[in-house]
Order: structure tokens, then C-alpha cells, then sequence
């Protein structure tokens, strides 16, 4: 197989906030570095979806004129409030009671995919050529087992794995330094983690699963610059989880939800969670006589520094997500994120440069702000295992009178996908059927999201053991996929009374939780024909 | 003020959708004049005369006209332009390709596809695929207008006695020139364009059981469509796909068996005027946009439907 | 020959388009844009033509803002040969664009116009046989299949009935229908060596031409939504709704 072949300097995969930071600050310490990034979307910002509170930290030292540049950053945040929720009513916690991680007066309220749509622009002026629609799908290894860089997915495969008319191969990115910014658990990323063993001695890495809706509310309902969070109903005390609702310009709300996927309950359906959680009436009233406009979900990052891998390796970097540099108590990864490839293009001129070792890179880490606010959070997360009560109690002491200095490291004792229990031990439940005006089904929900791939290629989620699902995981977890996924990718159904693992590829929305929460591991996402997923807007 | 409609016909009948276009037309004047362009078409002089709506029948009967060639067409249209306010068709691919022609010549900006006349200027037209609409004034002095015809009723086809001016040709262009038509001579309409489109899902169980709907289909001269499940599945071939990524229809009735209504179905056929959906499952999506929903195992109601169907009399080929 | 084809940039045909609360239009800020889809195969049908040998050159030709430009790159990356762009910073009707493309017409003299048969966007279905009449050009419009014959093409066209053969004398506009071929993806290595092919820019107001709005959009709503349905108990009642209340059977 010939492939045509392109030599960087530098390859990054991924165009969300860590990928582009990278580029532009290789950009900025040289501009003679050739920079190519990858973005396996149909666009920059079309599969990026955040919260997103912003601290502009990172990019005041990235861009520090972006008021003048005119950066989609414009909502201060202006108000806060803190809710804990019981079934009909709620607790408002007050806010200078918060852990000070957890105020936000000086941030924005943003759409991140926006924020990487500008960022795009700058770094094209910059000279970095941006290449939308084409995902990397394969890392290349030279003879010494370093990273050569990536190749792009061919184009134009049938379902069966034949050439169609329109094929086209896909091609060679060779690079000095490959980045790797897939965001969380990047199909490369887990190889590269694997083949390098980069998380040898580290903590299995956590995972949480979030969605986003955006709604146009009514004027009386919405307050901009309002940044509110909620814990508590309707998840249960042993279930991680909780809610943002940000009132951002143009009368819109984004409205979203994590949860841990370190459930334990396969009954349990976040999508569902969800929506449920929107018929409290302290939300409902919220979104009452508004429209809902946007939806997506991705799965996040959750596990910190104790699970936080290696970063570095022959060839080739992790930056952003891919390693896992989010912030949980702060409930933020872009700052960190930006910073993460910030430092990883300092790294990397001095490598070209000066030839510094890639290591060198662990090390700036370590001296960095994201570090030191890493460091302080650890333990936060880690302390919900014993429950919500416990957790909030632990994070106070840890977070508001020792400001995360501590003197020990909590850890993450599994892996989400073991956290998993049999069906049978675990309580049924009964979620209320949407009523298309507040709730939603999957199916008008995905609908938003305009993902779409083509019918005809091949299925880009891929079983290890195609019988597995029938056979075995739906006799012991009731198929937890049917649930897990945000996007109905998988159904159980009954062909002339025979069961049968459906995957409806086309639907799916890139979140990559199936990976994640697959109780055997039984399913990998990989690439899809490039420009396939979903077409977010202002997520 | 006056109104020009351009008939479409094949020289021997009216084709329907200019009843349609006759409607709307009327709605935007009352002195609606008919032009026939055509070559031994005395017939459809006659027949379009005897519209109630129809105030005088232009007819010019030339060899040129007997297949519709937009450039001899535009010639003889523009000969007649300048006495009317509006000159119009239906917006079907036959005054689809005719009116820009026309329009452009009149230095006149066209509204195409519209659905509701509001009044002699204003017009309501569907645009992004119907997702939006759009109510438009035309500013022009000239006004082209092309007419969706199934948002018109059919104007009545007798009881009129409009007069029937002969006129003469205008010079023919020599830039085109008709080789063939195939008209699709199927048992059953296609899929794209046909009044019933009945379709079957997942819930078929195998291909064999589209029997079942084709004896519908036949029985209901109409299209048979499917999901992309029973695709996959390979109950029938991809033609028959109805959906975002398959064919968009938007029938007058649309008949939905086993079909869950995933949303890339619905996509495909929520514009139609009437949607049936039979279906064991009464949580399945697709009753949420049936204006007719059966909750009931498919197996037994096709047959019964079938049977039902046949006691009808009335049933139009 | 020459052939020059005309691209638009419109809303993504995947995006679900939202109409504004105040009526004036769909919202197109951060929304995915692409090249409107019969657009694409306007172009792959006139690169077909070009590696067939009965064609020389190809002229990719768009109106539109800035962001325009990016359907030409792409129309660049599948094997147009250099673009052009005319700027303009509102939407145009159609009888606008087909004066100014008539102006290039008379510039570039291609012997071969081609272009969508409509735009998903505003669904006029008008500039094609516009343009073919501003030039006294014939028209084949809704082509499903071309064939180049001696000065002349061979055009089939989707019509209600079936399909309808003519021939056209060339120089001729032709309009395209999604069912002439399957475009081809733009690979990696070619959207990069498109970066490099040229791009002429001309401002609308150098042309000479009157693009002012002859049509004034009053207000653009939301469809008005379904009607809740009903639930029918038996198959007899089901006929008999159909019957004597939908009145379509």
C-alpha cells in the first residue's frame, strides 16, 4: 500500500483548545516551524462541547490582547449560586462557603466551540495549516519503536471493507514531534498509554460522562452572567454527579449534566438522569416556556494528577485531555488544557532547537500553575467514592480550611468499567417518559446534534467479541449500552424472537463512553470516514 | 390586471397540477387567462376552457410546441407578457425550468415554490426544504410566480365557458433540440413522487413479509418505501429507502408499518400530508408524529387493512 | 473547452436550521457551512469531463462574503483549476447573481456553464435558466447525465414523467441534479496543493451591475407544527378516518 507522505516539524491531532495552543505557541517562539493540525471533524468547534465557565489564565498568557482581537469571551460571570437538590425542593449553599476553586467572579461564560473557532483564525494567521475533515487513525512508528507520526483514514470504504469508486487512501504525516490532543480518551491516546505504558504506577484514570443542552428562555426566567450548579436529586448518594446551568448571552441557557461513570447501578441511565433532572421545579421554572435548541454529550476527563500518565514519549506528546489535565473540583479542563500545550510547544522548540530531551517537558509541567492547581484538587474526587454527603464534608475541610494541602493523596481504586454491578443486585429504574415540551427521547435529541455518517463504511465501533454483548453482558449487566450511550448507538432486538446487538453507527455523537464504561472493554471507538459526528454549533 | 398561466400538457390532456396552478392563480387575480402552447392540442384548448376559473384560452398551435423547449416557450410567452401583471405555472420541473427563463427576461425577480397567496404581491414560500417559511413581497412591476400545486386544490374542471383565442407562434430557437422522452413506466409510482407511499421497517421481521405491503401498495397504486433498518437488515433493497440519508418524500398519505421512526426516517417523511403508522409498540416515536396511529402487531392488520380496502369502491388509480 | 462552474456556500444540509425569534432570517452565525450539494456535482461532472480530454480548463466561480471563498477551495482541491470569487455583503437574489456571472461569462467566454439546480438554501431553482436567458444560451437543466458530443451535449434530464433527452448546442448552461454522479472526496495531499492555486477576487460593485432586492422578505416563521394525531382501535376505523376525514384514499 502506497500512501502519500508529508514531513513537519510538528503534527497535532486535534483541534480543541490544547491542539490549537500548541500551534500557536510554536508559531509565536518560531514562525519558521512547519505546523499541520488534524481535526476530524467537518469543522473546528464542530464536536467540541463544554460547560464552559472560562478562566482566561492560560490565555492571557497565550493572546493577551483577545479583548482587542475580539475573542468570543464576552459574559463575566456576575452572579453564583449553589443548590443542593431534594426531590421537590432544594438548599441553597451559601457561596462564600464554597471551596474558593469553585467561585468563579472572574470568569467567562463561553461557548468553548466558539472560543476554538477563533482560535482556529489565529493560529491560520499564524501560518499553521488546519485540516478539518480528517481524522488521524493510525499512529506510525519508525524502526526505533519512536512516534513517526500519524496517517489520515482512507476515504471511501464500503460496510464490507471494499473500495468504493470514490476511494481515496489516506496519507503519511511525518513530524520531528507528534502531539496527540484527541481530548478525553483519544483512540490513539489509549494506544500510545498502552504501548508505552505511560500510566505504569499511576491510578486508573476516571471518567465522567456530560451532557449539554442549550435553550432560548424566556427574558424574565434568564439573568446573564448567572452560573448556577446543583448536586444532589436525582442521582443517588452513591452516584458522582451534578448539574450546570449557565445563563449566557442572547437570552440562551446552557443546561448540562455530569455523571461520574464510576456507577455502579447498569439499570441507571445518565441520558434519562438527565432529562429527569430538568423536571425539578427549581430548574423546570428555569426552562419553562423556552425552547430547546442544542444537544450533545461527551465524556470527560475526571481522574487528576493521581491518574494523569506520562506525558511524554519517543516522538511524541499528550496534551489537554488525551493525558487528562481537567481540573474536577474547579469543574474547568481549558485553561488547563491550553496551558498543558502551551508548555508542551515550549518543549518542543527546545527540542528542535536546542535538543532537549521530550522529557523535559514532565518537568516544566511540574514547575506550572496547572500542576500546582492539580495537586490541590486531588483529593476531591476521590473522596465521593464514600459517598455524596461524605465528599461534600471531606472537600470542605480538604478544599476551604486546608486549601488542598493535605498532607496525603487519596486514590482511585478502579477502573469505571469494574465499578459495574450484575443486574440482578442492583435496583431497576423507572424513568418518566418525555414529554417533548422539557424531557426528550434520544432519538429528537440526536437529532440536534446533526451527526451523520455515511451508510455505507464500515461500523467505527468495533467489538472484540462480537457475541459477547448477547451472550454474556446481557445476561449478567441487561447490555448497559442500551442506556450508557447518549446517542441510542446500541439496541438489543428481537429478530423472530432471537436476540441481536444492534449498533446504529450513523447515530453516533463521538462521546466515547462506550469505550470507557463497557463492563469487558468489549467495545473500542475508532474514526469514522473524516467529517463524520456531529455539527455542533455554539457548544 | 391579469394573470397568464402557462398550462402544462402532453397535447391530448391537461397534466393535473395545472388545476392546481389554476387555483392559485385565481386566487391572485380573478382575470386569469390560460396560454397553451402545443402542437394539435385543440383538446386542451377545449378542456381548459371549461374551467370555471378560466376567463379566455390562449392557444398556439405550432410543431415547436409539442415538446416543452424552455427557450421556444420563453419566445412566445414574452409576445404575450406585456398585458398581464402575472405570469405564472406550477412549480413542478415543467415551470421550474420554463419561469427564470421567462423572468430573466422581464428583468423581473421570480418567487418561486409558493404555497400561499397572500395577496397580489405577497406570497408565502417554503425555503431550506420547508424548514422555514418565508412570506415575500414581490416589488416588481412584472410578477413571476411558480405555484407548489399540492398546497392548492384542484380548481373545478367543468361548468366554465371561456373564449379560445388563436395566436401565432414566435420564432423558434434553433439551440435546442428534443431527442427523447422515457417516461418510468412502472407497475408502481416512484418513490419520489408518488400520492401513497407505504413502508415497512424493522418490524417486517424478513424480506419475504414485504409481501404484505406490496399487495397494499398495489391495491393503493402506491410507492413502497423502508427504513434504513429494514435495509440494513436486507429485507429490500437500498431504492426503497426513505430518510435523511435516503430519499426525501412527501406523499399525501404515508403509511408507516413496523417502523420504530428513528429519527433519520422522520426526517425523511414528516412533511407528508397524512402519516399512518402501524405499530405493536405504542411508545414507538413514530406515533408522535401520526396524524393516524394503530397500536397492533402488523402481521394481523395488514391483512385486515388489505381486506378493508377492498370493500372500498372509491380507491383512484 | 472551458468549462466554468458556479458554487455556493450554504447552511450544511445535516444542520437543523433555526429561524430567528425576530423573523428576519435563520440564524448562520457558528453554524457548519458547506458547498451546496447539486454544486458538488456540478464540479465532479466538470472534472470528469476535463480527465475524459474534452475539456481544458475549469473556472470555479462563487458570490457570496468571504467565508464564499472556502466553496471554491474546495471546488480547487477536487480538480477545478484556478477560482474566482466575487464579493458581495449581503445575500443576493438570484436574478443579481445571474447579471453578475453573465459579466463573467462575457470575461471568461467558457464554453460550458454548469452549476446545482438549486440552492438549499433559498430553493429558488432560478439562476441556471436565468443566466442561459440573459445570454440567449440554451439551458439543460436537472441533468442526471452529460454526454459531450461535437459542439453540442447530449444532456438527460430528471423531468415528473421519467427522464427527457435534448441537445444543446454549446456554449450552454447546464443545471445539475444530485442523481449525475457521486463526488469525489478531496483528498489531504490535493486540499494542500489547492491552497496554492489562485483565487481571483472582484468586488460585486466593480461589475457594474444592479444587485439591489427586487423581493423584500416580510418575515421568516417556523412551519406551523403537526397536529397531535390520534390513536385509531381497529383497522376498520383506521379506513374509515382515511376515508371520510384525511380524504385520501
Amino acid at each position: 500500500m502506497s500512501r502519500e507522505v508529508m514531513e513537519y516539524d510538528v503534527v497535532i491531532v486535534g483541534g480543541g483548545p490544547s491542539g490549537l495552543s500548541t500551534a500557536i505557541k510554536l508559531k509565536q517562539l518560531n514562525p519558521d516551524i512547519n505546523v499541520c493540525l488534524l481535526e476530524k471533524a467537518s469543522e473546528i468547534g464542530a464536536h467540541i462541547l463544554s460547560g464552559n465557565v472560562f478562566e482566561t489564565r492560560a490565555l492571557d498568557e497565550l493572546i493577551p490582547n483577545w479583548k482587542e482581537l475580539n475573542a468570543p469571551i464576552k459574559t463575566k460571570v456576575t452572579k453564583e449560586k449553589f443548590l443542593f437538590l431534594g426531590k421537590q425542593k432544594s438548599l441553597s449553599w451559601p457561596t462564600w462557603l464554597l471551596p474558593k476553586v469553585q467561585q468563579n467572579h472572574n470568569n467567562y461564560i463561553i461557548s468553548l466551540a466558539n472560543l476554538c473557532r477563533w482560535l482556529a483564525e489565529q493560529a491560520e494567521g499564524l501560518g499553521v495549516e488546519i485540516f478539518p475533515g480528517f481524522p488521524a487513525s493510525e499512529v506510525l512508528y519508525n524502526d526505533d519503536g519512536s512516534v513517526k507520526g500519524i496517517a489520515t483514514q482512507d476515504m471511501g470504504i464500503d460496510k464490507e471493507g471494499n473500495k468504493k469508486d470514490t476511494y481515496e487512501p489516506g496519507m503519511e504525516l511525518h513530524a520531528k514531534v507528534t502531539v496527540f490532543a484527541e481530548g478525553c480518551r483519544g483512540h490513539l491516546g489509549k494506544e500510545l498509554i498502552k504501548r508505552f505504558e505511560l500510566d505504569k504506577g499511576k491510578n486508573p484514570q476516571q471518567y465522567g460522562i456530560g451532557f449539554k443542552e442549550i435553550w432560548e428562555i424566556d427574558e424574565k426566567n434568564h439573568s446573564e452572567g448567572l452560573v448556577m450548579h446543583t448536586a444532589g436529586w436525582p442521582l443517588d448518594n452513591n452516584t458522582y454527579g451534578g448539574s450546570f446551568i449557565y445563563h449566557a448571552e442572547n437570552k440562551q441557557v446552557f443546561l448540562g449534566y455530569v455523571i461520574g461513570l464510576d456507577y455502579q447501578n447498569p439499570h441507571l441511565s445518565p441520558f434519562d438522569e438527565f432529562q429527569r433532572f430538568k423536571t425539578h421545579p427549581d430548574i423546570k421554572k428555569i426552562i419553562e416556556g423556552g425552547k430547546r435548541i442544542s444537544y450533545g454529550a461527551r465524556a470527560l476527563i475526571e481522574g487528576g494528577i493521581q491518574s494523569l500518565p506520562q506525558m511524554f514519549m519517543p516522538g511524541a506528546l499528550l496534551v489537554g485531555c488525551d493525558a487528562g489535565t481537567l481540573n474536577m473540583p474547579k469543574i474547568k479542563g481549558s485553561h488547563t488544557a491550553m496551558k498543558s500545550g502551551m508548555i508542551a510547544a515550549e518543549t518542543i522548540y527546545e527540542h528542535l532547537t536546542k535538543n532537549l530531551n521530550l522529557s523535559t517537558y514532565e518537568q516544566k509541567f511540574k514547575e506550572s500553575w496547572v500542576y500546582k492547581e492539580l495537586h490541590e484538587a486531588r483529593n476531591v474526587k476521590p473522596s465521593f467514592s464514600w459517598g455524596l454527603i461524605l465528599g461534600i464534608l471531606f472537600t470542605g475541610i480538604d478544599q476551604i480550611l486546608f486549601r488542598g494541602k493535605l498532607p496525603f493523596t487519596l486514590k482511585h481504586k478502579h477502573a469505571d468499567h469494574e465499578a459495574i454491578k450484575p443486574a440482578d443486585k442492583m435496583p431497576k429504574i423507572d424513568y418518566p417518559k418525555p414529554d417533548n415540551v422539557i424531557t426528550f427521547d434520544k432519538t429528537s435529541s440526536v437529532y440536534l446534534t446533526g451527526t451523520i455518517h455515511d451508510d455505507n463504511q464500515p461500523v467505527h465501533l468495533k467489538l472484540k467479541d462480537p457475541d459477547l454483548p448477547i451472550k454474556y453482558t446481557l445476561e449478567k449487566f441487561d447490555e448497559p449500552a442500551q442506556r450508557y450511550c447518549p446517542a441510542g448507538v446500541y439496541e438489543i432486538q428481537d429478530v423472530n424472537s432471537v436476540q441481536k446487538f444492534v449498533i446504529n453507527a450513523q447515530n453516533c455523537i463521538h462521546c466515547k463512553t462506550c469505550d470507557i464504561k463497557e463492563p469487558s472493554q468489549n467495545i473500542t471507538w475508532v474514526t469514522p470516514e473524516g467529517g463524520g459526528g456531529p455539527k455542533y454549533g455554539n457548544m | 390586471m391579469s394573470v397568464l398561466l402557462i398550462a402544462e400538457h402532453n397535447n391530448k390532456e391537461v397534466r393535473p397540477f395545472t388545476y392546481n396552478a389554476i387555483t392559485a392563480a385565481s386566487q391572485i387575480n380573478e382575470d386569469l387567462h390560460v396560454l397553451v402552447l402545443g402542437h394539435k392540442a385543440d383538446d386542451v384548448a377545449k378542456s381548459l376552457s371549461e374551467v370555471p376559473n378560466v376567463k379566455k384560452v390562449i392557444h398556439v398551435d405550432n410543431e415547436i410546441y409539442e415538446n416543452y423547449i424552455a427557450e421556444n416557450y420563453t419566445s412566445a410567452i414574452i409576445k404575450h407578457a406585456e398585458n398581464y401583471t402575472h405570469i405564472v405555472s406550477s412549480a413542478n420541473t415543467f415551470g421550474k425550468n420554463l419561469m427564470p427563463r421567462i423572468a430573466a427576461l422581464l428583468d423581473t425577480s421570480q418567487v418561486s415554490d409558493i404555497i400561499k397567496v397572500i395577496s397580489e404581491d405577497t406570497f408565502l414560500r417554503p425555503i431550506y426544504a420547508g424548514n422555514a417559511f418565508a412570506t415575500v413581497k414581490s416589488n416588481d412591476k412584472k410578477k413571476c410566480v411558480t405555484i407548489r400545486p399540492t398546497s392548492f386544490d384542484p380548481a373545478d374542471k367543468s361548468g366554465g365557458s371561456a373564449e379560445i383565442v388563436k395566436s401565432d407562434p414566435a420564432e423558434a430557437s434553433s439551440l435546442t433540440k428534443f431527442l427523447k422522452k422515457e417516461e418510468v413506466k412502472s407497475d408502481r409510482p416512484e418513490l419520489g413522487t408518488a400520492r401513497i407511499v407505504i413502508s415497512g421497517g424493522r418490524g417486517m421481521q424478513n424480506g419475504e413479509n414485504f409481501k404484505l405491503i406490496s399487495d397494499i401498495a398495489d391495491k393503493l397504486n402506491a410507492a413502497i418505501g423502508a427504513s434504513r433498518a429494514a435495509v440494513d437488515a436486507g429485507y429490500i433493497t437500498n431504492d426503497h429507502q426513505v430518510g435523511q440519508t435516503g430519499k426525501v418524500v412527501v406523499p399525501d398519505l404515508y403509511i408507516a408499518v413496523g417502523i420504530s421512526g428513528a429519527i433519520q426516517h422522520l426526517a425523511g417523511m414528516k412533511e407528508s400530508k397524512i402519516i399512518v403508522a402501524i405499530n405493536k409498540d405504542g411508545e414507538a416515536p413514530i406515533f408522535s408524529v401520526a396524524d393516524y396511529g394503530l397500536e397492533a402487531d402488523l402481521f394481523e392488520a395488514l391483512p385486515q387493512f388489505l381486506s378493508e380496502l377492498n370493500k372500498l369502491n372509491t380507491i383512484q388509480k | 473547452m472551458k468549462i466554468l462552474v458556479a458554487v455556493k456556500r450554504v447552511i450544511d444540509y445535516n444542520v437543523q436550521i433555526r429561524v430567528k425569534e425576530d423573523g428576519s432570517g435563520v440564524v448562520t452565525d457558528n453554524v457548519k457551512m458547506s458547498t451546496n450539494p447539486p454544486d458538488d456535482n456540478a464540479i465532479e461532472e466538470a472534472v470528469k469531463i476535463k480527465e475524459a480530454g474534452k475539456a481544458k480548463e475549469i473556472v470555479a466561480i462563487t458570490i457570496g462574503e468571504e467565508k464564499a471563498q472556502e466553496t471554491v477551495r474546495k471546488a480547487l482541491a477536487v480538480g477545478a483549476d484556478r477560482g474566482i470569487h466575487v464579493k458581495v455583503d449581503n445575500v443576493i437574489e438570484p436574478l443579481a447573481v445571474s447579471k453578475i456571472l453573465k459579466k463573467i461569462v462575457e470575461k471568461e467566454n467558457p464554453d460550458l456553464v454548469f452549476m446545482g439546480k438549486q440552492a438549499i438554501d433559498d430553493d429558488c431553482n432560478q439562476t441556471g435558466q436565468m443566466l442561459a436567458a440573459l445570454l440567449n444560451w440554451p439551458q439543460a437543466t436537472f441533468a442526471s447525465k452529460i454526454e459531450v458530443k461535437n459542439n453540442a451535449l447530449e444532456v438527460t434530464r430528471e423531468i415528473d414523467e421519467g427522464l427527457e433527452t435534448i441537445q444543446v448546442n454549446v456554449p450552454a448552461i447546464v443545471t445539475c441534479d444530485l442523481r449525475l454522479n457521486e463526488p469525489r472526496y478531496a483528498s489531504l495531499p490535493n486540499i494542500m496543493k489547492a491552497k496554492k492555486k489562485p483565487i481571483e477576487q472582484i468586488s460585486a460593485s466593480d461589475l457594474g451591475v444592479d444587485i439591489n432586492p427586487r423581493i423584500e422578505q416580510i418575515k421568516v416563521e417556523e412551519p406551523p407544527k403537526r397536529k397531535a394525531g390520534i390513536k385509531v382501535a381497529s383497522v376498520e376505523e383506521l379506513v374509515q378516518k382515511l376515508k371520510n376525514e384525511a380524504k385520501v384514499i
